[in-house]
């Protein structure tokens, strides 16, 4: 399982780069091999806030379907379009490629209620 | 009869393997308490006892009477090949093809029913057929809802009454507002609908023919509604598309329609074909089955369920419905109807229909006492007669007719209203055996 | 295989249908008419004949082939019945025909109401609900109703997490919000956690008994009790029945409705998908909400009544499927007190049949003493790479429609097998024959498991291929 360092990571397996006030926001590596071959992703339009740890996308596979939860709360300002058309970005490249959407923070301080990449690792282990 | 094989011998056998002495300990979780206070049903009978009891029961029903019903179900006549093919077990033993290599067969035929729904209707997509016409109508309202995330829809006054009421009970536990204008046997009356077309409305349901039988151009309506981004919902007659403005022409978003009239019989109640089609844009907010094709590992064509994240075993609470199955022997039966009929067919049926049906309109509307109240109809009509109509259709059902719906049965108002429907089925002996006993009972 | 759109030859016609034989009339305004004649395929009667003829022989069936396919009840279906539906004087009835003139259809209705009530314990019955599903929506509209009627403020219906996927989602739709319990170490709903949840302001709790497990909860009347305190309502989720009857019937125990799946418990035909039935019943104190019209017996004469006030409504265009009550009402007179007893008493012994030579091959996430139906894990198997997935694709190689598969949920690599009844020992023995080789092929070839299915005529299906790239209609 890839687990970047520098990321920071929720139990329901997203993740978020944390640059400049702005937030990058994709699903772990974990999930996409969980989820298997992505077919649809169902992103929000831009200016729409979300709310830490509430719903704000989703991602389908040929059997599963899987509500992806914000990390923090923001005001999306860019999504990833190239999705539409070539959803498989995410289960090839899930940190970088397939990221989700980027978000405009309305508060880092949230970030404490996430795990770092050893801990998200550490969280992982004892799932199985 | 029982269709259990199992001899005692192997009874014997088997529990032998399990390790219990008897059936009845495979049931002792199930205590006395919990048992049965009474199971006191008839023993079963023989085939040939059951036949017998069950013609006899036949023999208390009789459609022999010439009919001119309609309502949504019509009497139209159903290819010998229909019952045929259909009675293959092949084709109504399985279950859904959850498992597509070894259910080629139904896929195919579904997706080719799903192409012909689409070319009828000039629609873009249609899934493999709901229930019936009614909850295809309801789950095209659903639809309407989550696309727009608006809370209001109307209903035209053409909408058959019985699909209102269906609609009504599903939707009595929802926070939405159904507002539905008066029954309206004309075109829809534009001024009622824009009266109430606001940015709140999700949709507006229209029906085509109406219930009524009126024929209309709906585009107008159409357009009106998506300056506001409100959606229209077309409910259609399956056979009347061989020869009318398609719901597709007039750019109307979802369509829904009863498909018995294509090779389902009457069947008293069910079971029906329920169609739904509409844009490519709201193929995800669509309920059902849907199947699509695709290539197995060598690239040879093939077809799968597909989407089935929308339904039921997968996504629980968040399903675009909670419909699991559906009425594909039913479908199965329109593919197989819409391909012996052809192209040409269709078209052709179709066109008698509409040819017998204004044959019978001209010759009612010299009698005196009796107006034809619609313009353009396909084949259902409306009249007014000069007294009640319960009374007319009982004399004409002592010559051996049925001769259409009371309208009262379903508006209290509309005693002196009788709906009729000529098929291609009415010869023209038995249309002018209805004209003249229409009369007599008029003057009587 | 060809599709019949790409077997359509210009100009070439099919079923003859008779000639106008009155004058023709004045065309409808073009307005009104389409530009074009739809695009529907020209074949003649044979291609039709010998296109859905090869079509049929690319399905397994329950007449072709075993079908154990878990909580679908796959019994052999009855010609009988089949013959009876197609009685002229059934099956060609107008719905809306005067009531004296459908007596007989009428009192098979009413019949088949009340040989419902006796198998179910139940009061009233209404046969209008088109498919399990559309009863499992009835049962909460009703359920509703009453509700309302007695001044209850209700939120939450309560689901254990081994339900099918209906039971959720007919809550949803019917705009409760769920709560759902999970499953204990026997099998059952975990009471524990069903106390905790349980509050005044649950409407209903849905369950099925045997579970999805196939699994009988002894506990089951301690459940309604303590339902019924809360001021919820019990429903009864019917499509395990085949599992139960002569030997439990719900009403007797505290379920206040109860949904039936007419085409897996009474023997009428799946349809490849539908149609099915899914009558509701209920106690005394719902009777007055079901749906109308109702069938009444009076003086020997049965009407429709739709005047009741509390009604909710039409759930149906008219009185439900008929004709596939019809059929269910053949086979409960052709099987009788006896017949359904014995029923219920073969189909567990198969099951158990099944699960006692299996259990030493595969995991048996419960091991106990199973219903109808029991789910075993291909755990074991996945530890060498092999999954439910597989073992179903190999089984269509050797002539046998795979159970299923990934349900419930709660069990990792699930397969749920449901033989019914109808089926033999030596049938039976089969099956767990190849079972057997499955589970020493995952051991020992494991390849030889993957890839499969080979000998059908499509092999392993691009599922991924048809989500992405969407091709739902032929476009020519």
């Amino acid at each position: 399982m890839n687990i970047p360092d520098g990321l920071f990571y929720t139990k329901d397996h997203e993740w978020i780069k944390i640059e400049d006030g702005l937030g990058t926001i994709g699903i772990t590596d974990y999930a996409q091999d969980a989820l298997g071959d992505i077919t649809f992703v169902e992103l929000p339009e831009i200016g729409t806030e979300i709310k830490q740890f509430e719903t704000f996308a989703s991602v389908e596979s040929v059997k599963a379907v899987s509500d992806v939860y914000a990390p923090m709360s923001g005001k999306v300002i860019k999504i990833n379009q190239k999705l539409s058309t070539s959803p498989e970005l995410i289960n090839k490249s899930p940190y970088e490629q397939g990221w989700l959407v980027v978000i405009e923070i309305y508060d880092e301080s949230e970030r404490e209620k996430l795990m770092r990449s050893k801990d998200y690792q550490k969280y992982l282990e004892g799932l199985e | 009869m029982s269709y259990i094989p199992h001899t005692p011998e192997e009874l014997k056998q088997m529990l032998k393997v399990i390790g219990v002495s008897s059936v009845e300990e495979l049931f002792k979780d199930i205590k006395p308490a919990l048992r049965p206070k009474s199971f006191n049903l008839p023993e079963g009978k023989s085939e040939f006892e059951v036949k017998e009891y069950l013609q006899r029961l036949s023999q208390k029903n009789n459609p022999y009477f010439i009919n001119f019903m309609g309502a949504g179900f019509y009497d139209h006549y159903i290819p010998a090949v229909v019952d045929a093919l259909v009675s293959r077990s092949e084709f109504y033993t399985p279950y859904t093809p959850y498992q597509p290599e070894c259910s080629q067969g139904i896929l195919q035929a579904m997706y080719e029913y799903q192409t012909a729904i689409c070319n009828l209707t000039e629609m873009d997509i249609a899934n493999a057929s709901l229930y019936d016409g009614g909850t295809a109508l309801f789950e095209a309202v659903m639809m309407s809802l989550r696309i727009t995330q608006r809370d209001k829809i109307i209903v035209d006054g053409g909408v058959n009454p019985i699909y209102q009421r269906m609609l009504l009970t599903h939707t009595a536990n929802l926070p939405i507002k159904i507002v539905r204008l008066p029954p309206n046997i004309k075109r829809a009356d534009r001024e009622k609908i824009y009266y109430h077309l606001d940015k709140k409305t999700a949709a507006v349901v229209l029906q085509n023919p109406n219930f009524f039988g009126s024929i209309d151009d709906h585009s107008d309506i159409v357009e009106k509604a998506h300056q506001i981004e409100t959606l229209v919902i077309e409910n259609v007659y399956p056979i009347s598309l061989g020869l009318l403005k398609t719901p597709g022409a007039m750019d109307v978003d979802i369509v829904t329609a009863e498909g018995q009239s294509l090779g389902i019989p009457l069947s008293f109640g069910g079971p029906y074909l329920g169609i739904l089609a509409c844009k490519k844009a709201f193929l995800r907010k669509m309920p059902g089955r849907i199947v699509g094709a695709t290539v197995d590992k060598q690239g040879k064509k093939g077809f799968v369920l597909t989407l089935q994240t929308r339904e039921q075993h997968i996504r629980g609470y968040k399903a675009t419905s909670n419909i699991c199955t559906n009425a594909a022997l039913c479908a199965l039966r329109a593919i197989i109807f819409l391909c012996a009929l052809g192209k040409q067919g269709f078209v052709k049926l179709a066109h008698l229909n509409y040819h017998k049906t204004e044959f019978t309109k001209k010759l009612l509307k010299d009698i005196p006492g009796v107006e034809v109240v619609n313009s353009s109809t396909f084949n259902e009509f409306t009249v007014r007669l000069k007294k009640d109509a319960t009374s007319v259709l009982k004399q004409l059902a002592e010559k051996g007719i049925i001769g259409g719906v009371p309208l009262n049965r379903f508006y209290k108002d509309m005693k002196n209203y009788l709906l009729i429907a000529v098929t291609e089925r009415r010869k023209k002996a038995e249309i002018l055996k209805f004209v003249e006993a229409l009369k007599d009972a008029i003057n009587l | 295989m060809q599709l019949i759109f790409e077997k359509s030859v210009k100009g070439r016609h099919g079923v003859k249908l008779p000639e106008l034989d009155v004058p023709e009339s004045e065309e409808l305004p073009q307005a009104y008419r389409r530009t074009k004649a739809p695009l529907l395929p020209e074949v003649s009667e044979l291609d039709v004949i010998r296109h859905f003829t090869r079509l049929s022989q690319l399905n397994y069936s329950i007449d072709t082939h075993f079908y154990p396919l878990g909580s679908c009840t796959m019994k052999y279906n009855p010609k009988f019945t089949e013959e009876i539906a197609r009685i002229e004087r059934f099956s060609n009835l107008h719905p809306l025909l005067p009531e004296e003139l459908v007596q007989g259809a009428l009192e098979v209705i009413y019949e088949t109401e009340r040989s419902l009530c006796e198998i179910t314990g139940m009061d009233g019955f209404s046969l209008q609900p088109l498919a399990g599903a559309h009863g499992e929506l009835t049962g909460l509209l009703l359920i509703t109703a009453f509700h309302k009627h007695y001044g209850h403020q209700k939120k939450y219906v309560i689901v254990p997490d081994s339900s099918h996927g209906t039971n959720p989602a007919s809550a949803g739709v019917c705009g409760y919000e769920l709560m759902v319990i999970p499953t204990a170490r026997d099998g059952c709903m975990d009471l524990k956690k069903y106390k905790e949840k349980l509050n005044p302001e649950v409407a209903a709790v849905m369950l099925t008994c045997p579970n999805t497990l196939g699994i009988f909860n002894p506990h089951i009347m301690e459940i309604a009790d303590l339902a019924h305190q809360a001021g919820a309502l019990l429903y009864y989720d019917g499509a395990n029945l085949n599992a139960i009857m002569g030997k439990m019937r719900p009403g007797d125990v505290g379920f206040d409705v109860v949904h039936l799946n007419l085409h897996k418990t009474f023997a009428t035909p799946h349809g490849g998908g539908g149609p099915g039935a899914g009558p509701i019943g209920v106690k005394k104190q719902l009777i007055k909400f079901l749906p109308i019209p109702r069938i009444i017996k009076k003086d020997g004469k049965f009407s429709l009544e739709y005047d009741k006030p509390h009604s909710i409504g039409s759930i149906a265009p008219f009185y439900g499927n008929f004709l596939v009550v019809l059929k269910a009402h053949a086979y409960i007179l052709l099987l009788g007190k006896s017949g359904l007893i014995s029923v219920s008493e073969k189909a567990v012994l198969n099951a158990n049949y099944i699960r006692a030579f299996l259990k030493d091959y595969y995991d048996l996430p419960f091991d106990r003493v199973c219903m109808h139906e029991c789910v075993f894990s291909a755990k074991r198997q996945a530890e060498k790479g092999i999954r439910a997935l597989d073992i179903a694709k190999y089984l269509i190689d050797k002539g046998f429609h795979p159970p299923t598969i990934y349900f419930p949920p709660i069990v990792k690599e699930a397969l749920m097998i449901e033989p019914t009844e109808t089926e033999s020992k030596e049938t039976l023995d089969e099956f767990i024959e190849v079972m057997i080789e499955i589970a020493k092929l995952a051991e020992e070839h494991p390849d030889v498991l993957k890839n499969t299915p080979v000998t059908t005529p499509v092999k392993r299906l691009d599922e991924v291929k048809a989500a992405r790239e969407l091709k739902l209609r032929w476009m020519g």
